[in-house]
């Protein structure tokens, strides 16, 4: 792989190490991470802080019989899960958890434009999806209303501030309108999730957005 | 007195790490971190043994001081995420069994035993208070059989423990914003938000102790 040029932000690590991000961007960024030794690395810090956060504030009582408790527990599990062997294919092992298989096992929707989506099952809160978008073609110009991850799986997407090969990972705010083209040559693939609807600037995306849910 | 206490550490990490046989481990470590301070590498080295010492020969008696040390701290943490004090003891417990279950996937050269914890009881928080999915990073391709470098491990929880010397002497207001972070308080555009606060304090102040440990964790 080549190598990745933009990384997940510090307070989506944070968020990510302290267990408090939507299940959506959960997703996103744990399938960068599978991708990413740099934000890997970044990751065990924030969670080392979160280790010391959580060692060095008071402890509370236990039960009385709590330990014992604990051995019973031990004593009826079952034993330890196996470590899941590394998936093979385009998709990290993550998604493939969410999508039950690779690439072929998406079940892709046109949304317009020749670009395709697969919305990914996740709770409430954000939404998280796969974007498939022909070699040369625009994502329709759009805003958004609070936090858009945009990671690469395949192929490469320009918009207005940079480039964005696979791996990369590009965290859009309320600030940010664009208009993201897939690179001529592959066929881009991307994973996205955002914490809310976003905003299509003309109107026919608009209209289009109340149907495929957007 | 630095270097003095460094040395004994050292010493303790070889006693603690280079003899399996969970006995003579323990017991050395629990002699020697009697008279140190609380949070010294030595300390957590000895965690680190009982560690093994249960995935080794299923010791009672290391699990015991394990789960006197790490499980009321577990319970507190969740109280404070949110979990009714009942949830949180059942929680506890939860987090105590995982430990014991997956002994053999600890590894010390990347976590100490403290931050290994946390993130179970960080998973479990959301299993049980979210009800949600916890999409996991895919495991890197060495595995949880080969045996940890000592030297690494060592040098792992002296670093852990200087991030956490670090985190103590933050101003009050800060300490608490990165507390409030992981307690749940914030959300995560609440924390890119606050970034001049919690997260530029990490920059600045912290960022060496994060280095280090960034180093020793590649
Ligand atoms: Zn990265």
């Amino acid at each position: 792989m080549t190598e990745i040029k933009h990384h997940l932000t510090d307070a989506l690590l944070m968020g990510y190490a302290a267990g408090t991000l939507p299940e959506a961007f959960n997703l996103v960024v744990a399938t960068h991470i599978s991708m990413c030794d740099d934000c890997r690395a970044a990751l065990a810090e924030f969670e080392a802080v979160g280790g010391e956060v959580m060692m060095t504030s008071e402890s509370a009582e236990m039960a009385e019989d709590s330990l014992t408790a604990t051995l019973d527990k031990i004593a009826n599990a079952p034993s330890a899960p196996k470590v899941r062997p590394r998936t093979s294919g385009l998709f990290p092992t993550p998604l493939q958890d969410y999508v039950n298989g690779d690439l072929d096992a998406v079940k892709w929707r046109k949304i317009g434009g020749g670009v395709s989506q697969a919305v990914l099952p996740t709770s409430k809160g954000a939404t998280v999806r796969l974007l498939h978008i022909p070699a040369g073609t625009a994502v329709p110009d759009h805003g958004h209303r609070g936090t858009e991850l945009t990671l690469v799986l395949q192929g490469a997407f320009v918009d207005e501030t940079d480039r964005f090969a696979a791996g990369d990972v590009e965290v859009a705010n309320e600030d940010l309108n664009h208009t993201p083209v897939a690179e001529a040559g592959m066929d881009c693939i991307c994973l996205a999730a955002t914490d809310a609807p976003l905003k299509f600037n003309g109107l026919m995306p608009r209209i289009v957005q109340r149907f495929v849910g957007i | 007195m630095l270097t003095v206490a460094k040395d004994s550490a050292k010493a303790d990490a070889a006693v603690a790490l280079g003899r399996y046989g969970p006995e003579k481990a323990c017991h050395s470590g629990v002699v020697r971190t009697k008279r140190l301070k609380k949070t010294d590498p030595a300390k957590r080295m000895m965690w680190v043994a009982h560690v093994v010492a249960i995935r080794d020969s299923e010791d009672r008696e290391a699990f015991a001081e394990l789960f006197a040390h790490f499980a009321p701290r577990v319970k507190s943490f969740l109280m404070k995420s949110g979990a009714s004090p009942d949830m949180a003891e059942e929680c506890a417990q939860d987090v105590m069994a995982t430990l014991w279950r997956k002994a053999a996937m600890f590894d010390p050269a990347k976590a100490s035993v403290g931050t290994w914890i946390f993130t179970i009881a960080r998973n479990r928080r959301i299993d049980i208070l979210r009800k949600e999915r916890r999409p996991e990073p895919e495991e890197l391709p060495w595995g949880p059989e080969a045996e940890p470098d000592q030297a690494e491990a060592l040098v792992l929880q002296e670093e852990t423990q200087k991030l956490g010397a670090a985190l103590a002497e933050l101003p009050e207001k800060q300490r608490t914003l990165i507390e409030k972070a992981y307690f749940g308080d914030l959300s995560h555009s609440e924390i890119a938000a606050e970034t001049g606060l919690p997260l530029g304090t990490i920059k600045s102040r912290i960022r060496l102790a994060l280095e280090r440990l960034r180093h020793v964790m590649k």
